[in-house]
C-alpha cells in the first residue's frame, strides 16, 4: 500500500510525511522520558522518606493484605447489592422529580413547590449529614420496626442521588430545541408520547456523560453506609485494622472499590470520547 | 420523482369537491381526475345544504397578539379542495404566527379556524386529534435527530393513526421511492443534505393522510441547488390534488404554482386572488411596493 502510494504522492508531500513522521517519533521520546523521569523522582522521594519503611509495612504488607480480603470481599458484595439497588431506583425517582419540575399541569402544582423546595434543600446537606439524619432519624421514629441500617443507608443513597440526577435530566430535558416539540406535537402526538418518543431519548443522550459521572460518584458514596454500621467493604476493613493496627485493609477496601468501578468508568470514558468524536464528525456531512 | 399514475392513497374522491376546485383554476392546468390518476390527499369535504361545499379551511376574523404586540388583526380567508394556496408577505407580516395558529402549535387570541367544518379553535374539542389531520412541514425541517428516515417518517402513522408497523413501513419506503431516497431509509438525519432531510420531512407529513398540508417557509434554510429539488416535489403533489397552504419568499414559484395569493401586509389581508390578480395587475399600492422589490428576479 505504502510503496503504491508512494508513486502518486508528490516530492512536496512526501517531505511533509517525512517531517510529520520525524515531528511524531520527536513527541512521542519526549513523553516516555517525561514519564520515566516523574516515576523514579515519587520512586526516590518515597525511598528517601524518613518514615518510607514504616509506611510500607503498615499499608502494603502482604500477609496482612491476604488475611484481610476474604472479610473485605464480603463487605464489597454488600456494597454492590445496594449500588444495584440504587441504580434500578434512581432513575426512576429522577426522572419523576424532573418531569413533575417542568410538568405546567394544574394538579401537579403542590407537588411541583414540593419537588422544588426538596431538590434545592437536599443538595446542600453533606451525604454523611443525610445518612446521619435518615439513618439514625427513621428508626427514632419508632414505626417501622427495627430496619437494617443497610436499607435505611440505601434509602438515604436513593433520596440524595435522586435529587441531582433528576436536575441533570432537568437541564437535558429543557435542553431539547422545542422545534422539536412543536414537530412532534404538529404529527398529533400527545404530550406524554411527545416526552417519551422525543423528548427524553434526546434529553438523554445529551446528559450521558454527566448522569454516568453521577453514577460513578454514587459507586463511590454507597461505601459511606459503614457510618450507620452496615458491615461494608469499608467498615470490614475498619474492623480488620482496629484488630490489628495495620491499615493494609483500607488497600484491600480501595482495590476492591477500583475494580468494581474500573470497567464502568472506562466504558464511559470511551463512550463520550464516541460522541465527541460523532458531534465532531457531524459538521462535514 | 413521483409519477402521477401512482397514487399514495386510495381513498375516492367526490366529483363536488374537484368541480368547486377547478373553478379557481380556470386556464390552468388541469388537476388529472379519474380513478388512475386520484389525488394523493383528497379531502373530501361533506357538501354543505346551501350547495357550495364546505372549504377544507376556513379562518374567521382570526386575531393573535404576543403581549401588547397584535401580530394578526383579524385574517379571514379560505383554502378549497385541491387548492394551492401561497400566502406571502415581508418578514414579520404573521405569516409564520398564522401557519402555527392553524396548525394548532399557538392558541388564537381571537377569531375561529374550520377544518372541514370542524371548529379546531373550539377548546372542547381534542386538539392532538386536529393536528394529525394537519400535515406541517418546517422551515428547520425538524427531523428527529435520534431516529432514523424511516422511523422518522412512520413515527407519526404508527404512534397517532393506529397503523400496524408493518403497513406504515410499507407505505413509507413506497412514499421514499417515489422521491428517490429509499436507500436513505436507515441513515439518520444528520448524514443527508437540507434537500433531502426536508423531502424526507414532506414525507413524514403525508403519511398521516393529512386534510391539509401547512408548508411554512420551507425552502428557507436551502441553498438554491437544493430549493429546487423541494420545489418539485410540491409542484407534484400540488399536481396529485393535495390541499396546501404555504407560506413562502419564492415569488416565482408562487406566482406558477398557486392558484391564488394571499398577501399579508401587517397583520392583515391586504390582497387575496389569483397570481395574476395579486402579483401582476393590483393597484393596491402597498402589494405594488412589496412585490416592486421582486421584480426581475
Amino acid at each position: 500500500m505504502a510503496i503504491a502510494m508512494e508513486c502518486t504522492v508528490s516530492p512536496i508531500q512526501r517531505e511533509r510525511d517525512r517531517y510529520r513522521r520525524r515531528q511524531a517519533c520527536k513527541s512521542t521520546l519526549t513523553s516516555v522520558g517525561s514519564t520515566l523521569l516523574l516515576a523514579a523522582l515519587v520512586v526516590l522521594a518515597l525511598h528517601n522518606s524518613p518514615g518510607w519503611p514504616h509506611v510500607r509495612e503498615t499499608f502494603f504488607s502482604g500477609p496482612y493484605f491476604m488475611e484481610s480480603l476474604p472479610k473485605v470481599w464480603q463487605g464489597i458484595l454488600l456494597n454492590l447489592r445496594v449500588l444495584c439497588f440504587t441504580a434500578l431506583i434512581v432513575p426512576i425517582t429522577a426522572t419523576l422529580l424532573a418531569m413533575i419540575r417542568i410538568s405546567r399541569s394544574p394538579v401537579l402544582f403542590p407537588f411541583r413547590v414540593l419537588t422544588q423546595a426538596f431538590t434545592t434543600l437536599l443538595r446542600g446537606i453533606p451525604m454523611i449529614v443525610l445518612l446521619y439524619l435518615i439513618g439514625f432519624g427513621v428508626p427514632g421514629l419508632g414505626v417501622f420496626g427495627g430496619i437494617s441500617p443497610t436499607v435505611l443507608g440505601t434509602v438515604a443513597l436513593i433520596v440524595s442521588y435522586s435529587t441531582f440526577t433528576s436536575e441533570v435530566l432537568r437541564a437535558g430535558f429543557q435542553d431539547v430545541h422545542p422545534s422539536q416539540r412543536a414537530s412532534a406535537r404538529a404529527l398529533g402526538l400527545t404530550s406524554a408520547q411527545t416526552m417519551r418518543l422525543v423528548v427524553i431519548p434526546q434529553a438523554l443522550r445529551k446528559v450521558a456523560p454527566a448522569l454516568m459521572n453521577d453514577f460513578i460518584g454514587m459507586q463511590k458514596d454507597v461505601g459511606l453506609i459503614s457510618v450507620l454500621g452496615a458491615v461494608d467493604a469499608v467498615r470490614a476493613a475498619q474492623i480488620e485494622v482496629a484488630a490489628s493496627y495495620n491499615f493494609t485493609p483500607y488497600i484491600v477496601a480501595s482495590v476492591l472499590f477500583i475494580c468494581a468501578s474500573l470497567p464502568f468508568i472506562l466504558w464511559n470514558d470511551w463512550y463520550t470520547a464516541k460522541l465527541r468524536k460523532r458531534e465532531l464528525s457531524a459538521g462535514t456531512v | 420523482m413521483m409519477t402521477k399514475s401512482r397514487r399514495v392513497h386510495a381513498r375516492p374522491t367526490s366529483g363536488t369537491s374537484m368541480a368547486a376546485g377547478q373553478t379557481e383554476r380556470a386556464g390552468r392546468a388541469e388537476t388529472p381526475a379519474g380513478p388512475a390518476t386520484a389525488p394523493v390527499l383528497p379531502a373530501s369535504p361533506a357538501p354543505r345544504p346551501g350547495g357550495r361545499p364546505e372549504p377544507v379551511l376556513r379562518l374567521e376574523d382570526v386575531r393573535k397578539s404576543y403581549g401588547t404586540n397584535q401580530v394578526l388583526k383579524g385574517v379571514s380567508f379560505q383554502v378549497r379542495a385541491h387548492e394551492t394556496v401561497a400566502l406571502l408577505g415581508p418578514s414579520g407580516s404573521g405569516k409564520s404566527t398564522l401557519m402555527k395558529c392553524v396548525s394548532l402549535l399557538e392558541e388564537v387570541g381571537d377569531g375561529r379556524i374550520w377544518l372541514n367544518g370542524t371548529d379546531i379553535t373550539d377548546p372542547h374539542v381534542n386538539r392532538d386529534r386536529c393536528r394529525a389531520r394537519i400535515g406541517v412541514v418546517f422551515q428547520q425541517f425538524n427531523l428527529f435527530p435520534h431516529m432514523n428516515v424511516l422511523r422518522n417518517v412512520t413515527l407519526g402513522a404508527i404512534k397517532v393513526h393506529g397503523m400496524p408497523k408493518a403497513q406504515a413501513e410499507e407505505r413509507a419506503l413506497d412514499l421514499l421511492d417515489r422521491i428517490g431516497m429509499r436507500a436513505k431509509a436507515s441513515a439518520y438525519p444528520d448524514q443527508l443534505s437540507g434537500g433531502q432531510q426536508q423531502r424526507v420531512a414532506i414525507c413524514r407529513a403525508l403519511m398521516g393522510e393529512p386534510e391539509l398540508l401547512l408548508l411554512d417557509e420551507i425552502t428557507s434554510a436551502l441553498d438554491p441547488m437544493l430549493v429546487g429539488e423541494v420545489l418539485a416535489m410540491v409542484t407534484e403533489l400540488k399536481s396529485q390534488g393535495t390541499t396546501i397552504l404555504m407560506a413562502t419568499h419564492e415569488m416565482s414559484f408562487a406566482h406558477d404554482a398557486a392558484d391564488r395569493i394571499v398577501l399579508l401586509l401587517n397583520g392583515r389581508i391586504a390582497q387575496d386572488g389569483t397570481p395574476r390578480q395579486v402579483m401582476d395587475e393590483s393597484q393596491n399600492p402597498a402589494a405594488k411596493e412589496f412585490f416592486s422589490h421582486f421584480r426581475g428576479l
